[in-house]
């Protein structure tokens, strides 16, 4: 199997699943129990959270554990929302984010909130100009993602934070789920109030992930409960996923130090092998993501190519899993300003640390293959 | 270019006499302790200076732990330069660049090597002007800079240095001996400790564990305090007092008004007893004049009567917000407020006296022999070393 689809999910580390597995069996007990057998839970909750926040340089009170990105996602904004509301109703976004920052964002709409949606230029990046502009007294949150998940492009989120740090009644949020772990991001003096991260897309689980919430930003809870996580997140903690994912956290720092350069390396090679192809445009910018790869095939559907890969083992995708029920134009890339005949055919190609050249070679050439026969076929 | 090395000026200690060497010694002792876990950075010292050698290091980390130091005024990051104007140059450029906020700033020319060929007057102009020329939206504001640039050469090489970023001040741990610290759990006592090891004091912890009554989770957090005092000193005994039965004893035997008070008295012999087997000459604690019952005039009068020992008491002055402000800068604030009984917490007189009064304290305490429990007591102390260093616990390994 050649698995291309790691912008969607990846597949669980052994490592990550032997943590999971031993903290199920071993420290099941509830961290919130009084008891000793509570007690030891609670101390390996407390090294997780120390763990993860010297893997972010930020402190531990500011780790809030979760249950993956649209939940971080939606904790940040609407927390954010709800709780400063008397402040004002405005927020910035873009209009390339993640349905769980955009969703989240209509439904404040209905609620009365207003909503700036920056549009981005071909390369799926906002202008700080407009940002600036679109800064109005009563904005109470600007939300920007860090890498774009259909196409890779990456948002100078520094130099939105500076911006944001000119604004002292603003906070700034940032969906780091695609970027985390391959396209770098400090946290302290960025400007950054809120970072959400998930589990399942460094090869850690589903149904975990975090939430960076600085230590002088306050939320309005979505669950309320039993005060776990600081209060801003009730529920019984998720250990054993809580401990893979930082696990899954540190596997993918190590190799995002020592093996980015040759995943780069992988994706210049996909760009020129695949534009050479006949009628397949490259989509994604070259100084995006190293990991992501964004082409159309003109005039052939993008669902049939991904059917006639899946034939052979090789799977791919048609833009962002969490938005492929939808209709088959891509909004992102409509939204990059290509016309619908790239936004109606364009695949992803998503790759992870451990994918080879070998498997890009097989790739490129089943494709090709694919692309010829499917024209065959039609004339 | 980058940064080769952190600048280290001596606080108070540098007004000390003929003995200033043991403070410089020993702070470099310290800083050395400090930045071992960086193998290649290295503590150095030549006349009136200390320096931090990075080697290649990512200065960032070394000097957040260097800030941790007790007996440092500021420190600064700085570039070693041969004595060559072209370098000097370029380094103060990267200085000024390198400084965060910056939006003034002020050229400061030391010459001490006067075979150097440009005049002291003509440099300051000389870089001042490189300055503002290779960098926008900067200015010279000669009184009141954001930044001092400041350019020192010397015989052997030129030394640069922007940013002077403040240090805890203070004496060196270890300049001023040993100190018992009675460590509760609280918000008190760790700022207490804190405070002490500021004059150079070495502490050792006592705590009185009451099981089962308190929990394990509640020596941790005595233990997680100490080791968050571990990184502005060095390593702590913890020294963990079984205490249950001569507290029972004293709630059963004695009135309960002045159950409170005999208790203190019974900690404050047995950590008398313990500083006297570790030969550590004082008990420090968190007490702070009127603040509960026992830290009253009265209650201070009456506890302190069983020991001669010196107590040093650092927060005896303070407002609370004033120590609140404090454990919060020092990081134990997190900890000490986790709702875990303690010893002091659980046996709880209705209506401790205010007052009490030592010839009483002293006649109900001769109505009972506590000898046997107090021994039994010390003899069961577990002692557990803090450390500054990452610890994960034996059962956690490999799992993260």
């Amino acid at each position: 199997m050649i698995y291309l689809d790691n912008s969607a999910t990846t597949k669980p580390d052994e490592a990550v699943l032997q943590s999971f597995d031993q903290v199920t069996k071993q420290f099941y007990a509830n961290p919130s129990s009084i008891h000793q057998f509570g007690g030891k839970a609670e101390k390996l909750l407390h090294a997780a959270k120390q763990q993860a926040a010297e893997i972010l340089h930020v402190e531990r009170n500011e780790i809030i554990f979760t249950s993956g990105g649209t939940e971080g996602n939606n904790t940040a904004i609407k927390g954010i929302a709800l709780e400063h509301q008397g402040r004002g109703k405005h927020i910035i976004t873009s209009e390339i984010e993640h349905p769980s920052v955009e969703e989240a964002c209509k439904a404040l709409e209905k609620l009365g909130f207003t909503i700036t949606y920056l549009p981005v230029d071909e390369n799926g990046v906002i202008s700080l100009d407009d940002l600036k502009n679109a800064i109005q007294d009563d904005t109470i949150l600007i939300s920007i993602m860090h890498v774009n998940n259909e196409t890779g492009s990456i948002q100078p989120i520094e130099e939105i934070g500076e911006i944001a740090k000119q604004h002292p009644k603003l906070f700034f949020h940032v969906d780091d789920v695609q970027g985390f772990g391959k396209v770098p991001l400090e946290l302290p003096d960025s400007g950054i109030d809120l970072c959400t991260i998930s589990g399942h897309k460094i090869h850690g689980l589903k149904g975990t992930g975090l939430l960076y919430v600085n230590k002088h930003t306050k939320l309005f809870p979505l669950f309320h409960g039993g005060d776990q996580e600081q209060a801003i997140r009730s529920g019984t903690e998720n250990l054993a996923g809580i401990v893979s994912m930082v696990k899954a956290m540190r596997l993918i720092k190590d190799r995002e130090k020592n093996e980015v350069k040759a995943l780069y390396d992988l994706k210049l090679y996909l760009v020129e092998a695949l534009r050479t192809i006949d009628g397949v445009y490259v989509n994604t910018p070259v100084e995006g993501a190293p990991h992501i790869l964004n082409i159309s095939v003109l005039g052939i559907k993008p669902e049939v190519i991904i059917h006639m890969l899946g034939e052979k083992d090789i799977y791919i995708s048609t833009k962002s899993a969490c938005s492929s029920k939808q209709t088959d134009e891509s909004k992102i890339l409509a939204a990059c300003g290509f016309d619908s005949d790239r936004t109606t055919s364009a695949l992803r190609i998503s790759m992870a640390y451990d994918n080879t050249k070998k498997e890009l070679e097989i790739f490129v050439q089943e494709l090709t293959a694919a692309i010829t026969q499917f024209r065959e076929v039609m004339e | 270019m980058q940064y080769d090395h952190i600048l280290i000026r001596y606080g108070e200690m540098s007004l000390k006499g003929k003995n200033i060497k043991q403070f410089i010694i020993k702070l470099q002792e310290n800083l050395q302790q400090k930045i071992k876990e960086f193998p290649n950075v290295k503590v150095t010292r030549t006349q009136g200076r200390m320096f931090v050698l990075l080697n290649g290091h990512d200065p960032e980390p070394v000097m957040e732990k260097c800030r941790k130091v007790f007996g440092i005024q500021s420190l600064s990051l700085a570039i070693k330069v041969d004595n060559d104007i072209e370098q000097i140059k370029e380094a103060s450029l990267f200085a000024l660049q390198h400084a965060k906020d910056v939006k003034t700033f002020k050229m400061t020319v030391k010459r001490i090597d006067k075979n150097f060929p440009i005049h002291t007057n003509e440099l300051n102009q000389l870089l001042g002007a490189h300055l503002l020329t290779n960098t926008d939206g900067i200015t010279v504001d000669v009184h009141n800079p954001d930044v001092e640039v400041k350019v020192e050469i010397r015989l052997e090489a030129a030394y640069i240095t922007s940013k002077a970023v403040l240090g805890l001040g203070g004496l060196p741990v270890g300049t001023s001996g040993k100190s018992l610290l009675l460590l509760s759990g609280g918000i008190d006592s760790p700022v207490a400790g804190f405070l002490a090891m500021k004059r150079g004091v070495h502490l050792e912890a006592i705590h009185f564990h009451s099981p089962p009554y308190t929990s394990e989770r509640a020596k941790q957090k005595v233990i997680d305090l100490s080791k968050q005092l571990t990184k502005y000193g060095k390593s702590i005994k913890v020294h963990i007092v079984p205490f249950t039965k001569l507290q029972q004893e004293i709630f059963r035997e004695m009135p309960e008004s002045y159950a409170m008070t005999i208790m203190r008295r019974m900690m404050f012999r047995i950590a008398e007893q313990v500083s006297r087997n570790e030969s550590i000459l004082s008990l420090t604690t968190g007490e702070n004049l009127g603040q509960v019952a026992s830290q009253t005039m009265e209650s201070m009068h009456a506890i302190n009567d069983v020991t001669n020992y010196p107590i040093i008491r650092p927060l005896v002055a303070m407002d609370k917000q004033e120590v609140i402000d404090i454990s919060k800068q020092i990081g134990t604030y997190e900890t000490s407020i986790l709702p875990y009984e303690d010893c002091c917490t659980i046996f709880v007189p209705k209506a401790p006296k205010t007052k009490p009064r030592l010839d009483k304290v002293s006649f109900y305490e001769s109505t009972y022999d506590f000898t046997k429990s107090i021994e039994e007591a010390i003899d069961g102390i577990e002692t557990v070393v803090a450390h500054d260093r990452k610890e994960v616990d034996e059962g956690f390994s490999g799992l993260f």
